[in-house]
């Protein structure tokens, strides 16, 4: 920029000022976000705008539908479907726990010790993507299989038993129960982990741990006391990449779940695709976006990252 | 400040070697520091004595040898074990802790509860108490490199190794460290290992340096003795500059060798001499600029006898304030450098002047002849100077 601010001098006595070019300069930022922002409006504002009237309509499909302002939607649909707000959150949860700890052994495994197989493990973590999520998921519909190898290998080993008892399997299988969800949601998810995870342990000079060293600390409380702390962007990140898209995630409790693992986006889908209750699903959709902006909030807030990042 | 006064407190270094593969960073090495002294070693980069130095911090495994602190041998103990700590290159501190609990780190891993007196005793020291609660980046770089030194220093160690400690620095905060840091040495009495490739650095504040190039020890001495008595040209050409003369031995007897060089004389004490001279051989006679007198060809009547003397052309001059360099184009060697004291400056010694230069046979070394005269010019003095 400042080489357009600062023209040189004109040399030729009629040339005009250095105004114009300076005028250009100044809203050459503004013609750079204009793409973006006519996206933004087009295509974030406006369905919005068009989702919070459709939540506060009343009538019927047959009838049309009207904006009356009827906020109760929001309470009737709470009050019917929380147990599916609480699922989510618990599926949501419990599949990023699980892939903050997969993802960061892992990640630490390829920010320091890989070497030279630092690029093909980072090429095996992003190969999932180069076929669709619902391939994917499909997949593991086979290899959860009743009577497939997972599962016998499990009830071999006696998993199954204590998984029953937490109430996450039940009886011999592990189609259609919420093991099945958790693991479907954890594998999809794993790779939005992995890599901020890996982005913020790779920039961590690799002195401080030499340092930490020095000064007495033992590998595990160089890890607990300089690794981890200074990581701690990626885990938010990583985190919040995977909580927010799990927690509206249909597809998993789709495929692999049964009608007791329905999560609320299977319920909005139904809402809106089935029962075209418009109204109803309109409402749900905005509990889940603020419910989840609440946590992200006060999660970001608990983690104190603000100076780290 | 408790001075650690246990008499078996040398570091002591026996054939310690380290090689990468096919290249061998440090040759078989054995190396003796004192309890108490101020050690630096001194080299260009990649000479081996950053290598050296890691690997009495337990941050390099030597590929050979022994590594034993007092009588202890520590070469198979990890970093976290050993009595030393480092300050390192870049200072390396904790980005996300402040510098009160930077400074704390070592005194918390090992388990003590109260560290605040200590802390701040420590901050004073190094003159950084009011910044106790700021964050590393929030300090200018001298600032940072002081925490690092109170963040090593607080616990005590036996040795304190720093690498290149200062080497961030623009040139007058460097000055302004050294001295702060021989200051601090001398206060808390322990031992340092310095690591730099800045002779000025080295001789100011060390007692003793190593020279080391190619990952050997080149020469081992206080500052004074190395740079008087240089025993290659390496050591004679990385410590300041140096003239030398490819000499043929004329004949030698008792104190003093006598030498041919282009068709005149030159003595050299038997003693300065480190090379094997007999007679017939050659020798190479070496001799630093600020040493050397400059007199007009025309007043070479009155140049006293008994000094070395060869004849020459002023080939350039550079007035530097304190001295005036020439370089003097004489047929026993090119570019030859004399650094005359401004006090009485003689108006015909410009370029083009004929002149004889002289100097007292004791201030002449002897080295051995199958050397490169150029060996350590590049990457040294010269380039201190120069910034």
């Amino acid at each position: 920029m400042s080489t357009l601010t600062e023209a040189p001098p004109p040399l030729a006595p009629d040339a005009p000022g250095p105004k114009p070019p300076r005028r250009r300069g100044r809203l050459t930022p503004y013609w750079l976000l204009l793409p973006g922002i006519l996206w933004l409006l087009v295509f974030f504002a406006l369905p919005m705008i068009y989702q919070a009237s459709t939540s506060v309509q009343t009538g019927s499909l047959e009838e049309g539908y009207e904006v009356t302002w009827h906020f109760a939607t929001y309470w009737d649909a709470l009050s019917a479907y929380w147990p599916q707000f609480v699922r989510s959150v618990l599926y949501a949860g419990t599949a990023t726990v699980l892939c903050l700890l997969l993802g960061y052994p892992l990640a630490y495994l390829i920010a320091f010790r890989a070497g030279r197989w630092r690029n093909l493990i980072m090429i095996l973590v992003i190969a999932p993507f180069f076929t669709s999520f619902l391939i994917r998921t499909l997949a593991w519909k086979t290899i959860l299989a009743d009577g497939g190898p997972v599962v016998g290998a499990l009830n071999s080993l006696h998993v199954l038993d204590v998984t029953s008892w937490l109430g996450l399997t039940a009886g011999d299988r592990v189609l259609a129960t919420p093991l099945a969800v958790i693991c479907g949601l954890t594998y999809n998810f794993l790779p939005f982990m992995i890599l901020p995870l890996y982005t913020s342990l790779e920039r961590i000079d690799g002195r401080l741990h030499e340092a930490a060293g020095d000064l007495y600390a033992r590998p595990w409380t160089t890890f607990r006391k300089v690794t981890f702390p200074l990581s701690m962007p990626g885990v938010v990140s990583g985190t919040l990449l995977t909580f927010i898209p799990a927690a509206g995630d249909y597809v998993n409790a789709d495929l692999l779940g049964s009608t007791d693992t329905r999560m609320v986006g299977n319920v909005i889908q139904t809402q809106f695709l089935r029962v075209l209750d418009y109204p109803t699903a309109a409402a749900l959709s905005f509990i889940l976006m603020a419910a989840i902006l609440l946590m992200v909030t006060f999660y970001i807030r608990r983690s104190g990252t603000e100076d780290l990042v | 400040m408790t001075n650690t006064t246990d008499p078996g407190g040398d570091v002591r270094l026996t054939g310690i070697a380290k090689t990468y593969g096919a290249f061998t960073a440090v040759h078989p090495l054995d190396l003796t520091v004192p309890q108490g002294s101020f050690f630096a070693l001194l080299g260009a980069s990649g000479c081996g004595k950053t290598t050296t130095l890691r690997m009495i911090a337990g941050l390099e495994e030597p590929s050979a040898g022994t590594v034993f602190l007092g009588d202890q041998d520590v070469t198979a103990l990890p970093p976290y074990k050993r009595p030393v700590n480092t300050v390192f290159q870049s200072y390396a501190l904790f980005p996300h802790l402040d510098i009160f609990e930077n400074v704390a780190f070592g005194l918390r891993r090992r388990g003590l509860k109260s560290v605040k007196k200590q802390v701040e005793e420590m901050l004073e020291l190094v003159q950084l108490g009011e910044q106790a609660r700021k964050k590393p980046h929030q300090l200018s770089g001298g600032q940072q490199q002081r925490v690092a030194v109170a963040r090593a220093l607080i616990n005590h160690p036996k040795v304190l190794l720093l690498d290149e400690p200062l080497g961030a620095l623009d040139l007058k905060l460097r000055r302004q460290m050294q001295l702060e840091l021989k200051r601090i040495q001398t206060e808390v009495g322990i031992t340092f290992i310095h690591v730099t490739h800045d002779q000025e650095e080295a001789m100011t504040m060390a007692d003793t340096v190593a020279v080391m190039n190619g990952g050997r020890v080149e020469q081992l001495g206080t500052p004074a003795d190395l740079y008087e008595n240089p025993r290659t040209t390496f050591v004679a050409n990385f410590l300041g500059t140096s003239n030398f003369i490819e000499a043929e031995v004329d004949s030698q007897g008792g104190e003093d060798i006598v030498l041919k060089a282009g068709g005149g004389k030159l003595v050299l004490p038997e003693a300065r001499c480190s090379a094997p001279a007999s007679t017939g051989g050659k020798v190479l006679v070496g001799v630093r600029p600020e040493k050397i007198s400059l007199t007009h060809a025309d007043d070479a009547g009155e140049i006293p006898e008994g000094r070395n003397r060869i004849t020459g052309r002023i080939a350039d001059s550079s007035f530097i304030g304190v001295s005036t360099q020439y370089v003097v184009d004489s047929p026993v060697c090119s570019d030859f450098e004399v650094y005359a004291q401004n006090i009485d400056r003689d108006p015909r010694l410009v370029p083009g002047a004929e002149v004889v230069l002289h100097w007292n046979p004791a201030h002449t070394f002897g080295l051995d002849a199958a050397q490169s005269v150029f060996a350590g010019t590049e990457g040294s003095a010269g380039v201190e100077e120069a910034a």
